[in-house]
């Protein structure tokens, strides 16, 4: 098991070396001069630009701008933004919060319809249920979410106007940020009406987020569920008069479950690519928007920076899923 | 009625032909031909769009700007889906942006495949040490959010429709380089390789005339998965800003184009995403139904 762990750490380190490097040369090939772009249309002289170049080590050949950027990762430092002129780590984290509260909404969203919509259509496997629940999944795995962001608005917000549009609490309240997690900070802050317009905020959002996971979990569900209930230990049970809802709810949901929290665990990479554009569309001030605004504003640093930890906040969950994976079943650990 | 008989009865003797077998199961997934049906009808708007649409595309009818839908009151049956803020008529734009969706798709899974099953193919076969290499690089390409990945490419590149594609194409890729190399590996180890090893076939061979066509069933349903992917990212990516440019009729660039009207005009948000939403579906039926046919192991599961 120890081998298992070691060897699957010391792969990490070669693909943080090539995000690393990804994120930087990117950067570097953007059209555009960074300097010129921070300038801005006022233009600056020759003296200035020749300054400003030696402050941002622009001036270094390639691979000491490259090792001084990599030695500046690892102890943290990301650079500074061009807009904001605030370090890139502060950034990102305090706006974290934000995507983090939505994903984990969206992901309860997603769990807690899918997997009982796929244990119901592996039930009735071949029925009206499992055809028109399985449909129903599809139409959601298809679906561009940016368009349903939309209709959802059309119909919530503008007919029956039930939920705001934008942002992540109404501009009536204020109160400090405690934990970054709009809900749990507005039932703290104990001002009336202020956790019913977070949640009303979030809702939504979570629901565009989690529509795509929903779908992939509830058809991961009964795939796995099918494979379980033609086990010998299903038909045992059976034989023994246990009762469909004890055989299907503990003994065989419990097996399907280890493929299931492989998808969950493995779906941040999908969470946080749908976060670009659910954040965006609804203004919700998190990583994705953060992303978006910055390509847009030619942010170098807040891009090559925000992308980096993107990347490693994803290889760090797929690693912790493969090994918690290893732990739960002894059989993928052997290759 | 002999000529019959013994034509049905040489059908019985001979092995149904490969074709024949694989629609004989595809046609068992009702959902797969229904969806076949619809791809058809994209695939044929693709072509002659231009030529079926009532109007041109981009021809402004100031006179009528945000006209309703024909069924709906204040409606024009000259503009069955109603009209656009320029007045440009909305079934016109969808037919003809039609095109440039399948054009995505096309050009994307080729480019995605063929590079993705070479790599594959190399590494499969490669010593370890460059195997090593090829799979960690493809690591670093997933690690990142696919449409994190693209929109910072696209940013580089500029933002058009066809360094949407090669974005795209190049975040897909790593998919095929994964898909070909376990299926390459699995194969490798099985008789008939080595029998075709002893008697002298070269790498080339063995690459691409023995081992090869066993891998592609798997390929094939990927080709079509990631086909509906590539729409959806580049549908994104128009939304975003960063794909095709207005005033092409790319669904998801009409979509950005018409995000200011949705509470006003539903029809402009409306149309185009149900477009994206039914072609996508349409494909995503079909790779359902190709799985069932293609790969025995999942057959009725």
């Amino acid at each position: 098991m120890l081998n298992y762990v070691l060897s699957r750490l010391l792969t990490f380190i070669p693909t943080f070396l090539g995000v690393t490097l990804i994120s930087f040369s990117f950067i570097r090939a953007l059209p555009g001069d960074p300097i010129v772009v921070m300038a801005g249309e006022r233009g600056l002289s020759d003296e200035r630009y020749a300054e400003l170049s030696k402050q941002y080590g622009f001036d270094q050949p390639i691979y000491v701008q490259f090792w001084d950027y990599f030695t500046g990762v690892l102890q943290g430092d990301l650079g500074t933004s061009f807009v904001t002129k605030r370090p890139v780590f502060d950034e990102f984290f305090a706006l974290f919060p934000a995507t983090l509260e939505l994903s984990i909404c969206a992901m309860i969203f997603a769990v807690v319809l899918g997997l009982p919509a796929g244990v119901i259509a592996a039930v009735n496997r071949g029925k009206f249920f499992d055809r028109a629940l399985m449909s129903t999944a599809l139409v959601g795995y298809s679906m561009p979410i940016f368009w349903w962001a939309l209709l959802l608005i059309i119909v919530f917000s503008g007919n029956l106007g039930w939920t705001p549009v934008s942002g992540r609490i109404s501009l009536m309240y204020y109160f400090p940020d405690a934990t970054g997690f709009m809900l749990i900070d507005s039932l703290m802050s104990g001002q009336q009406g202020a956790f019913s317009s977070a949640l009303l905020h979030l809702l939504l959002p979570a629901i565009v987020l989690g529509t795509i996971p929903l779908a992939v979990i509830a058809r991961q569900t009964r795939s796995a569920m099918l494979e379980v209930l033609g086990e010998d230990y299903i038909r045992t049970a059976r034989a023994k008069g246990m009762s469909p809802a004890r055989i299907n709810g503990i003994h065989a949901l419990r097996n399907a479950m280890i493929p299931v929290i492989t998808v969950i665990g493995l779906s941040v990479g999908t969470l946080l690519a749908g976060a670009i554009l659910t954040e965006t569309i609804f203004s919700w001030p998190g990583i994705g928007k953060w992303m978006v605004d910055s390509i847009f504003r030619r942010d170098y640093p807040v891009v090559q920076g925000g992308l980096l930890l993107i990347a490693v906040m994803v290889m760090v969950v797929n690693l912790t899923v493969d090994m918690l994976y290893g732990i739960i079943n002894p059989k993928i650990r052997k290759r | 009625m002999d000529d019959a008989l013994s034509a049905e009865a040489k059908m019985v003797n001979e092995r149904p032909g490969r074709l024949r077998e694989f629609w004989f199961y595809f046609r068992e997934n009702r959902g797969a031909v229904v969806g076949l049906c619809i791809f058809a009808v994209f695939t044929f708007l693709a072509f002659f769009g231009p030529w079926i649409a009532p109007h041109s595309a981009t021809e402004q009818f100031r006179d009528y700007t945000l006209i309703p839908p024909a069924w709906q009151d204040g409606g024009n049956w000259d503009f069955i889906l109603g009209t656009d803020p320029l007045g440009r008529d909305m079934l016109s734009r969808l037919i003809v942006g039609a095109r440039f969706s399948f054009f995505v798709g096309i050009v994307v899974v080729t480019v995605a495949a063929t590079g993705g099953i070479l790599i594959g193919l190399i590494a499969g076969f490669a010593p370890k040490w460059l195997d090593t290499i090829i799979m960690r690089i493809m690591d670093i390409i997933l690690a990142f959010p696919s449409l994190l990945l693209a929109l910072v490419l696209v940013a580089v590149l500029g933002p058009s429709l066809t360094n949407a594609m090669i974005a795209i194409a190049i975040v897909l890729q790593p998919h095929y380089v994964r898909l070909t190399r376990a299926s390459v590996l699995s194969e490798k180890q099985k008789d008939y390789v080595t029998s075709a090893r002893v008697a002298g076939a070269g790498y080339f061979r063995l690459m691409f005339v023995t081992v090869l066509p066993n891998c592609l069933a798997p390929i094939i349903v990927q080709a079509a998965l990631s086909f509906s992917t590539a729409i959806l990212d580049a549908a994104a990516l128009g939304f975003l800003g960063m794909g095709a440019q207005p005033p092409t009729p790319e669904w998801g660039t009409m979509l950005a184009e018409a995000r200011e009207f949705i509470l006003r005009a539903w029809w402009v948000v409306t149309f185009p995403g149900l477009a994206i939403l039914v072609t996508v579906l349409a494909i995503n039926l079909m790779g359902d139904g190709l799985r069932d046919a293609l790969d025995p192991k999942l057959k009725r599961s």
